[in-house]
């Protein structure tokens, strides 16, 4: 009863100044709208940017690198374990490049429940043939169906079919740019030159394009089995491991762990691609302080306006006052009026935000080094809508709370006398 | 022995600026029942300031106020709202509508602070009120829309409309010509009169002091006859 009797009130003063509120309600919905907008643009864009590298890359990879051994024989020799020894020239030893028992850890990988999924891989270095000429390039043996669910390998084949590696027998992948210097469209059939001095013909079924032009320039990728045989090895040989997890940031530990466990080197994408985090933390950042900047000025423009309103209200606050309503109720009433403007305000700049952010959507953004993307990227986070309209909250509440005060403060004989 | 409303025990008040000025000396005088007091005097003798301690506006006295033998002094601005909303009913030099509300709604806004009967009921009881001082007619227009004189008398209607104990009037024909100032006083004796109803009016005005039932004449803020 009491309350309805201070929204009924707020209401009546409210639809007295309906220009000044609305001028003061646009100035929220602006604001919101510019907030959910900037926001929803600027990590959008920071997705795809971070896509173009994390999409395709494991979280940890477990691989065997070709370095010298870390014990040397003299070390393992009871006779001089307390001496120290001196070692020059140390060389990488023939190691092999494959993974021991990578059918066994790849299982007890897959069980793990931190673990999103796993994927394997080969390395092969080639030579593409081309007439008289050798271009150096990388065949990457992969598994088709996992590398299309872990790391959205079919998205980025722009031409051809990814299936078709599996299906079609001796068929490669191309990188665009490797495609482009080899001439060759799909059906076509490219020469190869192994380390080993092997020379296989392999099927064009498809181009692949990852936006980053160096690296399509070099690579391309065949069935494992197709790898295993060009290598000449057995089917079980396998030099990458390629790890997703359930959650980006355990991967430093669990590469450790992986590394202790299975006697492999181990690298998570945190120390592989440090730069990426930090870029698009700082664009975050610069997007929320540019929205709250926008809040807080329209923050300032309620304030203005209610100060006003109460300068020419005095009188009916007078006159509330002398008839029994007290210096809580007029402040209440006040408050009720601010956080109206800033609910229809808030509430209309999340609708427009999203309206905005969808038009946004809907521009054309076509760049030869981004296939997938076809118009320009946004972020329909719920996160950013329940902070916006939070915020939109309580900026209306702090700029209501002190002229609220004030009005609550007036004495009504100074009203009444002054007259 | 009538019943005792209002008392007020040597009350004193200084204005502390630029230099202390005594404004109210010792003032002590009781208001019973039913009773139609006027209390006149000079501008600046001090009668306003007497009435907006009395009706616990102004706090910043020294002495006793006692209304329906309550003290008033220690409580604090919410329970002195209280008090104003259902004990006393005011009147205005300026009438003091809210020109956001009709006439009628400006009645029932005391009757709906004080929650002591639902809407339908205030709103009754406010155009009963209404209809007493025979401005039913004007329930729903605005307040801007309304004569001085119609302003008046609807912020009779609100005063009444809690039923108060005494009804406390500012100069409340001093914005009006001579035949609203009858119209005004005629509907207060009617008040006092027809419902026993106590009133408390500051006015300059003699010929208004003089047709009522009892004056107090102030003078450098001093009572010097009652």
């Amino acid at each position: 009863m009491k309350y309805k009797l201070i929204f009924r009130i707020a209401k009546a003063l409210l639809l007295a100044r309906l220009k000044q509120t609305t001028v003061a309600a646009v100035g929220v919905t602006f604001s919101i709208m510019m907030f959910i907008t900037l926001l929803g643009f600027m990590t959008g864009l920071n997705d795809l940017l971070d896509g173009l590298i994390l999409n395709r890359t494991a979280h940890v990879r477990l691989f065997k690198e070709i370095k010298p051994s870390k014990t040397q024989p003299i070390d393992l020799s009871g006779e001089y374990k307390n001496s120290y020894n001196f070692i020059e020239s140390i060389k990488s030893g023939s190691t092999r490049k494959e993974i021991y028992n990578s059918g066994a850890i790849m299982q007890a990988i897959s069980k793990d429940d931190r673990v999103l999924g796993i994927a394997p891989k080969i390395n092969a270095p080639v030579f593409f043939n081309d007439g008289n000429v050798e271009i150096t390039g990388v065949i990457n043996g992969i598994d088709v169906d996992k590398e299309s669910k872990l790391f959205y390998f079919e998205d980025y084949v722009v031409k051809g079919v990814s299936a078709d590696l599996k299906n079609v027998s001796n068929s490669i992948i191309l990188g665009k740019g490797l495609a482009e210097k080899l001439l060759t469209k799909i059906g076509d059939v490219v020469v190869i030159t192994t380390s080993r001095g092997d020379r296989f013909s392999l099927k064009v079924v498809g181009f692949f394009q990852s936006g980053i032009l160096e690296l399509d320039k070099v690579q391309s990728f065949a069935s494992i089995a197709t790898t295993q045989k060009l290598l000449g090895k057995s089917n079980n040989y396998l030099t990458d491991l390629q790890i997703k997890l359930k959650d980006i940031s355990l991967a430093p530990e669990l590469a450790q762990e992986y590394a202790n466990i299975y006697e492999t080197d181990a690298e998570d994408i945190q120390t592989a691609n440090s730069q990426f985090e930090t870029g698009s933390n700082v664009r975050t950042i610069i997007s929320f302080a540019v929205g709250i900047t926008l809040l807080v000025v329209a923050g300032f423009g309620i304030y203005n306006i209610l100060n006003m309103m109460i300068f020419e209200k005095m009188d009916s606050i007078a006159i509330l006052k002398a008839t029994g309503f007290s210096g809580k109720d007029v402040k209440r009433i006040f408050l009720v009026i601010a956080i109206s403007i800033g609910v229809v305000g808030g509430a209309l700049g999340l609708v427009f935000g999203l309206l905005l952010s969808m038009g946004i959507d809907q521009i054309p953004f076509n760049t030869a080094s981004l296939p997938t993307i076809t118009t320009y990227p946004i972020n329909y986070n719920i996160t950013f809508y329940i902070i916006g309209g939070i915020f939109s909250l309580i900026t209306t509440y702090f700029a209501g709370y002190f002229p609220a005060k004030k009005a609550s403060k007036i004495d009504p004989i100074v009203i009444i006398r002054g007259k | 022995m009538s019943e005792l409303i209002l008392e007020a025990k040597n009350i004193n008040k200084d204005f502390h600026n630029p230099v202390t000025i005594n404004v109210l000396k010792n003032i002590t005088f009781t208001i019973n029942k039913g009773e139609f007091v006027s209390v006149t005097g000079k501008s600046g003798c001090g009668k306003s300031t007497l009435l907006y301690i009395l009706s616990t506006m102004d706090t910043d006295y020294e002495g006793d106020l006692l209304i329906d033998n309550q003290p008033m002094a220690n409580k604090k601005e919410g329970e002195l709202a209280k008090v104003r909303n259902e004990k006393i009913g005011f009147v205005f030099q300026f009438h003091y509508l809210l020109n956001e509300f009709t006439a009628l709604q400006n009645v029932m806004l005391p009757g709906l602070k004080l929650g002591k009967y639902s809407e339908q009921e205030v709103e009754y009881r406010a155009i009963e009120h209404l209809k007493k001082l025979d401005i039913e007619k004007l329930a729903n227009k605005r307040a801007n829309q309304l004569s001085g004189g119609e302003k008046q008398r609807v912020a009779i209607a609100r005063a009444l409309i809690n039923d108060p104990l005494i009804i406390m009037g500012d100069e409340p024909t001093g914005n009006l010509d001579k035949k609203n100032s009858d119209i005004v006083f005629d509907i207060f004796k009617q008040l006092t009169l027809e419902f026993n109803q106590t009133l408390l009016i500051v006015t300059h005005d003699n010929e208004f002091a003089k047709k009522t039932e009892r004056t107090i004449e102030m003078e450098d803020g001093k009572i010097i006859k009652q």
